[in-house]
């Protein structure tokens, strides 16, 4: 058995120790603030196999196959649901662009298909035909509870012995040679060590300032904290726009009914640089931006109160792909999500679990795709659809 | 403190109850971003106006701090509900 340390408690983090535990490691997992208090938490609840590539499709396709077992498998209710993901076109290259990715989705197993705006609408009760010319649909497609999942894997985690610290900062890494043997961390005031046999970087949009602490130059992998925001309703009827609902040529613009309380949550691709890892204040030109997009989408939203506004990071890679795999010999990385760590993280963690404790992973999973080190070869992966 | 019997709704705006709020903190999570999140007290319309003193000082009692060090949660714009479409604004701009 060996020791593994990992830096970050979202979502990532806190299921890779899950399922390194399972694999009989001995885990100590760090977070600065509270659980999932970076990304995880401020995320937009979907989950999608509705990719443009063959890595982030297979990635997701796994995932999804994951997310579907998950709360028998944790014993938690997790409020997973396959509502479905409907994206929009407004012209016919969109349409054109959507058959091929339906094509694509389908070649490995999604079944994505295309629909007029007649069963668009039976599917979307408010939803605004009109600006639409076709969808493409996967009723396979969902979403889930953030803060159930992170605290259901986090409580199996801790009954299988990882010791899981909150409000605990790692400060510094040891290194000696290739390997990093000891992580130093703060708590309470009081800087204490403990030595390691490997070390994850589940920080995300954090991820920079620990690739520096192991000696390894800032922007190894190079990720920029965007601010994206949400809006919310109070909560309405079931049943009204279950699925997330985008059209990708309106800034990226969606809606998707909370799988807890039937508020309908608002986004939108309305970025802006973070002007420092804690800027998550909300700006009022992404809540008027938002709402004119969502009331386009769904006129009847214009009578709903809007109860909440806010913000949390996109951890951006430069092709909004993340960073996955060995930095050093006992050195790895899973951060760089671009919007898409909650997701992922059950085919994330299980893949990067094995990888740290047996050197390979049966998860497909295109280590060659997500590699760190693409960045410092100039090699870039074609942009990871985002969106939800 | 009043006697808890039965069921006392503690968080109108999501039917959340004081028992539910003392049994999470039993199980560990005592810090309140997490309460929040976990059990959406303070996340509905109201934004915790009435249920959040009520949650603090439950937390404080059950870990034997004072309600006055435990930090409230962020507070979320708007301060009040406010429609879609008044914030919107209309066609013409």
């Amino acid at each position: 058995m060996s020791k593994v340390a990992i830096i970050g408690g979202g979502i990532i983090g806190v299921a890779t120790a899950y399922e390194l535990a399972k694999l009989g490691e001995d885990v100590v997992l760090f977070e600065k603030s509270y659980f999932g208090s970076g990304s995880t938490f401020r995320c937009a609840t979907g989950i999608r196999a509705q990719f443009t590539d063959e890595a982030n499709i297979r990635l997701m396709k796994y995932s999804i196959e994951r997310w579907e077992k998950l709360e028998e498998e944790l014993g938690f209710d997790i409020n997973f649901r396959q509502t479905g993901y409907l994206f929009l076109a407004t012209s016919e290259e969109e349409v054109e662009a959507f058959k091929s990715n339906i094509r694509l989705q389908n070649r490995f197993g999604v079944p994505t298909r295309l629909i007029d705006m007649d069963e668009a609408k039976e599917i979307v009760l408010i939803l605004n035909t009109e600006p639409f010319l076709a969808g493409a649909w996967n009723p396979k497609d969902g979403k889930a509870n953030p803060f159930k999942t992170l605290f259901a894997y986090l409580f199996r985690a801790k009954e299988m012995g990882v010791d899981a610290r909150e409000q605990v900062e790692v400060v510094g890494l040891e290194r000696e040679g290739d390997e990093i043997t000891a992580v130093k961390f703060r708590s309470r005031g009081k800087v204490e060590r403990v030595k390691v046999d490997a070390v994850l970087n589940a920080t995300n949009a954090w991820a920079p300032v620990i690739n520096e602490m192991a000696g390894l130059k800032r922007d190894i992998v190079p990720i920029k904290a965007c601010k994206h925001q949400l809006v919310k309703t109070e909560p309405l009827e079931r049943g009204q726009a279950e699925p997330l609902v985008c059209p990708p040529s309106w800034n990226d613009a969606y809606i998707i009914q909370d799988g807890e309380d039937g508020g309908i949550i608002c986004g939108a691709g309305i970025e802006h640089e973070a002007k420092s890892l804690d800027d998550v204040e909300p700006t009022y030109d992404f809540l008027r931006g938002v709402l004119r997009y969502a009331l386009m989408i769904a006129p009847p939203l214009r009578y709903a109160h809007v109860i909440r506004q806010w913000a949390g990071f996109y951890a951006k890679t430069l092709d909004n792909n993340p960073a996955i795999g060995k930095l050093l010999e006992n050195f790895y990385i899973a951060a760089g999500f671009s919007g898409h760590g909650f997701m992922m993280a059950p085919a994330v963690a299980r893949a990067i679990a094995e990888l740290i404790a047996k050197g390979r992973s049966k998860v497909p999973l295109d280590w060659d795709w997500y590699d760190p080190y693409r960045f410092e070869r100039g090699e870039l992966r074609t942009s990871a659809f985002q969106i939800g | 403190m009043i006697e808890m019997s039965g069921k006392v709704i503690v968080c109108r705006c999501n039917d959340v109850t004081a028992e539910e709020i003392e049994e999470l903190i039993d199980s560990g999570v005592t810090d309140i971003e997490e309460i929040k999140r976990l059990l959406r007290v303070g996340m509905g319309p109201c934004q915790g106006r009435t249920c959040m003193p009520i949650v603090i000082s439950i937390l404080a009692r059950k870990t034997g701090r004072k309600p006055e060090d435990i930090p409230l949660p962020r507070a979320r714009v708007p301060v009040r509900p406010v429609r879609a479409g008044v914030l919107a604004g209309g066609d013409d701009e």
